[in-house]
């Protein structure tokens, strides 16, 4: 479980901001700019996904050949 | 999970870089530069870690030839592999600044063309790796090879640019650094962080590849 408290964090972070400001407004700031910056965000976590399990693939291989 | 606290702290620290590249305050007004300043986030940290993954290899290269473990030369190949890739994405990125600031896509200078041939040696480098059959004879070549290279590149990429009598390229010839246009430290506040975030992020990237490149010479060997 500890595992996904990251995307709970991400949640209660949301719900958050929701508060004060809508996700419409937060977005519509600043010529939009914030747009840019969650695209951005976005495609470096997925990125970062993807190297996380590639790592997890490549542990289990070592893991596999060790035993074998 | 807890050996793995520095691949938390890369991508924290490279997300900081991305949302504070963007958001945070900066020199914005100086000359030609305007916003593209930014790019020191982005562009400068793809040539530290090319630097700091090219020194680990150099020195996995030295253990390699005093104690001949197999491995040692599969971690310098694999550091050196993943460092070229940032190192083409430095040369790419700052050809790209380059365009929208001088002007052009490339400029005879010293930094740009020291970059470019100083890559070519590792480009030498791989072609060397992957035409010797023999485990034993590769490693030990391109030990030998990169005990060589790695001085003549940072001759080439850092000493010559700054000994140029004119350059275009912050840092290098007659022009200044950044470092003498960040009156507020805005730019350290994102830069630093940024750094440590991407080389953090190589040196993941390249025990990937090193890891890899075991297990398939493990399975090899059987």
């Amino acid at each position: 479980m500890r595992k996904y408290s990251w995307i709970i964090m991400l949640f209660s972070l949301s719900a958050l901001a929701e508060n004060s400001m809508s996700m419409d407004e937060f977005f519509y700031q600043n010529q939009k700019i914030y747009v840019v910056v969650a695209i951005l965000l976005i495609i470096f976590l997925l990125i970062v996904g993807y190297l996380i399990r590639l790592d997890r693939k490549i542990s289990k291989l070592e893991k596999n050949q060790n035993e074998a | 999970m807890r050996k793995s606290w520095w691949k938390i702290l890369s991508i924290v620290c490279v997300a900081y870089a991305i949302v504070g590249g963007f958001l945070m305050p900066a020199p914005d007004d100086i000359g030609i530069l305007a916003k593209t300043i930014r790019n020191l986030y982005y562009h400068v940290p793809m040539w530290f870690t090319m630097i700091i993954l090219l020194t680990t290899s150099y020195v996995y290269s030295i253990k390699y030839l005093s104690r001949g473990d197999l491995r040692l030369d599969n971690l310098s190949g694999s550091f050196i592999k993943v460092s070229m890739v940032f190192g083409l994405m430095g040369l790419v990125t700052g050809s790209f600044w380059a365009r929208f600031t001088w002007g052009t896509w490339w400029v005879e200078d010293a930094k740009l063309n020291g970059a470019a041939i100083g890559m070519l040696i590792y480009l030498a480098y791989y072609i060397l790796r992957n035409s010797l059959e023999d485990d034993v004879q590769r490693a030990k070549i391109s030990a030998v090879y990169n005990l060589f290279a790695f001085p003549i590149y940072i001759v080439l990429i850092i000493i010559y640019p700054r000994m140029a009598e004119t350059s275009l390229h912050p840092a290098s010839g007659d022009t200044i650094g950044f470092s003498s246009l960040d009156l507020d430290n805005n730019l350290r506040k994102v830069f630093y962080l940024a750094s440590i975030g991407w080389i953090l992020l190589g040196v993941w990237i390249a025990t990937l590849k090193y890891r890899l490149t075991e297990i398939k010479r493990k399975y090899e060997e059987i």
